[in-house]
């Protein structure tokens, strides 16, 4: 780990709640700016419950409590004062199952900023539209229907447009919650090659259920267990040297 | 030994069990529908059959002397004063003028009762009324035939039975059919069933007055239920605090609906009539009653539509840093739109219908006069229905028959336009 870099989040102690149950035990983590960082572990590990801590999307759940402490460049975002919305608008998030908005695609990347007042004319909202699109790749393939409905596109348009919606509101931070698990090897490919050129600007977190995938796109790599953060290093040491024996079993295919 | 598993004796016993079981099932479904199907076509077939006819009514063309020695003996020309002049003295001769050849008093009233007294009179003074000038013309009318005359040629009253047992009499038999035959009575299409308010006399009844007063009714309702079940919905759902007070409300809407309609007259009588002391019979009382009536059917079938939306649209709002509020009102609700609409189109069509609360409310009057604002007291549709229904003539028989078809093709038409704008919207996301 580059000490010199501040990191983006500091987690210290994060624990979940869904009414009596506790999903993480506290968790302790400095996810860096710029690059990718990948969460993995078996199913119900709490990857995706930790991924929803960064920008409280948790809030939405009923009887979801998170305690602990979670910075982003050393302001607490659970702190009473703030608001979610503003978070949000910062940490863009995609989720696992695309799911753009029934309309066309030009509105749906242009939903972010037009709520958040991001452009004064229309001309200006038609230039950030086009600029997202083509930092999310789909820009060449949609440019002639942008009228067209979102849903219209295929899987893997579908979740660029998503990326592409999330980019407009210029974020900092794109989490990523298992983005290819509906995808076919093709889409996949292509999203694995966006997250790459995205990450020059964007920190970005991606939970994923593929192994190969984590080893690929991501920089640094995180296995959590049954609601444990159990080790936490650069990609190439996790999958090639892993300190621990239960990550050792867990990419090896022993468990999981 | 798998094999032996699907072929033994046994296996096929089971196999043709099966099979057995899923054909009478099929047997049970047909039947089901079929019933269905039977009684539909049943209802349609004798309310259509009875009332068709209505649609059609006989018409006399005559000639009227409006001669000035019996409409205005000092000569006024004063429309007001008009208004008072004896009209059914012009009628009468006109009447004895068709057969000279009566003379006897009795007989004579007998010819006089081929046409519509009031319907003949009320339509030459009010042609009067609006130009006196016509005084001392003669001008050519037409005007129903009375509603004996008008069964008797359709037919309904029989010709065949005993004279003593029948409301036409044989010598007004022949009048009418020497008349039909001389091209005075003629049927036509009856204007008057629908540009006519109630009447006394069956030929001159028209559901102008309950249409419009429906519509009214409706448009009230519409108003004041639409905002109220909708937003009640979008809060309980979106936005209320999950606890035993909401679930408790919750309930209570759910049971607000199945609760009889009568129970909201009742609750419009006390609360509307007698302790807001508002008028009775008005289209606003009405539509209020029918606003409570509906709000919960509106309420769950809003509801219903916001749970059948993915939540991913949300959180995909949401995640863009969208406010809950606007996430649900910018995504959720244009996508729950075609369910919200169609179950509020399908609770209008349920008030439309709605007979008994209306009773309560006194809305059940004999209105002569079509309402021209909420306040003024109006009948609807179905209580007019309830209303000809209860009366003995043949006439109305038919009449109620047609309003019925009326009020029928009027909720096709409304479920029908739910359907379309649901699929509509849905096709366009």
């Amino acid at each position: 780990m580059t000490e010199t870099t501040k990191p983006k989040f500091t987690c210290r102690d994060v624990r979940v709640h869904y009414g009596d149950f506790e999903a993480l035990h506290g968790i302790d983590i400095d996810i860096p700016d710029h690059g990718v960082t990948a969460f993995i572990g078996p199913s119900g590990c709490g990857k995706s419950t930790f991924l929803r801590t960064f920008n409280r999307m948790n809030d939405t759940i009923d009887g979801c409590r998170v305690s602990g402490q979670i910075l982003m460049d050393g302001e607490d975002i659970y702190d009473k004062n703030l608001d979610p919305v503003l978070l949000r608008a910062q940490v863009g998030m995609v989720f696992q199952k695309p799911n753009p908005f029934p309309k066309s695609i030009y509105d749906n990347v242009a939903y972010g900023p037009r709520i958040h007042g991001l452009t004064s004319s229309k001309a200006e909202l038609d230039v950030l539209v086009e600029k997202s699109l083509r930092r999310a790749g789909l820009w060449d393939e949609v440019k002639d229907r942008l009228k067209l409905s979102g849903t219209g596109l295929s899987g893997g348009q579908q979740q660029r447009l998503v990326i592409a919606r999330a980019i407009a509101v210029n974020p900092e931070v794109i989490l990523m919650d298992e983005p290819a698990s509906a995808l076919d090897p093709i889409a996949t490919a292509k999203l694995e090659a966006l997250i790459e050129e995205l990450k020059e600007r964007y920190c970005i977190i991606i939970v994923t259920h593929s192994m190969a995938q984590a080893a690929r796109v991501s920089d640094k790599t995180a296995f959590f267990y049954m609601g444990d953060l159990i080790e936490f290093d650069n990609t190439d040491k996790i999958f090639t040297n892993p300190g621990n024996d239960r990550t050792q079993d867990y990419i090896t295919g022993r468990t999981g | 030994m798998t094999e032996k598993a699907f072929t033994s004796e046994a296996a096929l016993k089971r196999l043709k069990k099966r099979r057995g079981k899923e054909w009478r099932f099929r047997l049970w479904g047909r039947a089901a529908i079929g019933f269905a199907l039977a009684a539909l076509a049943w209802l349609l077939i004798s309310i259509v059959g009875t009332g068709y006819t209505a649609f059609q009514q006989n018409f006399m063309t005559l000639e009227f002397e409006l001669s000035e020695s019996v409409l205005a003996p000092d000569g006024t020309r004063d429309p007001e004063k008009l208004r008072g002049a004896n009209y059914r003295r012009i009628v009468q001769t006109t009447m004895y003028e068709l057969f000279p050849e009566v003379t006897d008093r009795k007989a004579k009233q007998e010819l006089f009762g081929l046409t519509s007294a009031s319907g003949a009179t009320n339509k030459l003074r009010q042609m009067v009324y609006k130009n006196p000038d016509l005084i001392g013309k003669t001008v050519s009318v037409t005007v129903p035939a009375s509603d004996q005359i008008d069964q008797l040629l359709k037919g309904y009253i029989k010709r065949d039975t005993d004279e003593s047992r029948r409301k036409v009499s044989d010598q007004q038999i022949a009048w009418a059919d020497t008349l039909k035959e001389r091209g005075i009575i003629k049927k036509k299409f009856n204007r008057i069933l629908f540009m006519n308010p109630d009447s006394r006399d069956p030929e001159l009844a028209g559901i102008a007055s309950a249409v419009i007063g429906s519509v009214m009714i409706l448009v009230v309702a519409f108003v004041l239920a639409f905002p109220i079940g909708v937003g009640a919905a979008i809060y309980l759902d979106e936005f209320a605090p999950k606890n035993k007070f909401t679930d408790f409300i919750e309930i209570n809407i759910n049971n607000l609906a199945a609760v009889p309609s009568i129970v909201f007259g009742l609750l419009g009588l006390a609360v509307f009539l007698n302790f807001m002391g508002m008028p009775r019979s008005i289209p606003l009382v009405g539509g209020m009653v029918l606003a409570l009536r509906v709000f919960p059917t509106i309420t769950i079938a809003t509801r219903s539509a916001l749970q059948g939306v993915s939540p991913s649209i949300v959180d995909g709002a949401l995640s863009l840093g969208a406010s809950h509020t606007q996430a649900v009102f910018q995504q959720k609700l244009p996508l729950a739109a075609p369910g919200i609409l169609t179950g509020s189109i399908i609770g209008m069509a349920q008030a439309l219908g709605e007979t008994a609360p209306l009773l309560m409310i006194g809305m059940v009057a004999f209105v002569t006069e079509v309402p021209n604002s909420i306040t003024e007291p109006a009948t609807a549709l179905p209580v007019q229905i309830f209303l000809w229904s209860d009366s003995a003539e043949r006439a109305w028989a038919e009449r109620t028959s047609a309003a019925i078809i009326v009020l029928l093709v009027v909720l096709i038409t409304m479920n029908g336009f739910a359907i379309w704008l649901r699929n509509r919207l849905e096709q366009r996301r």
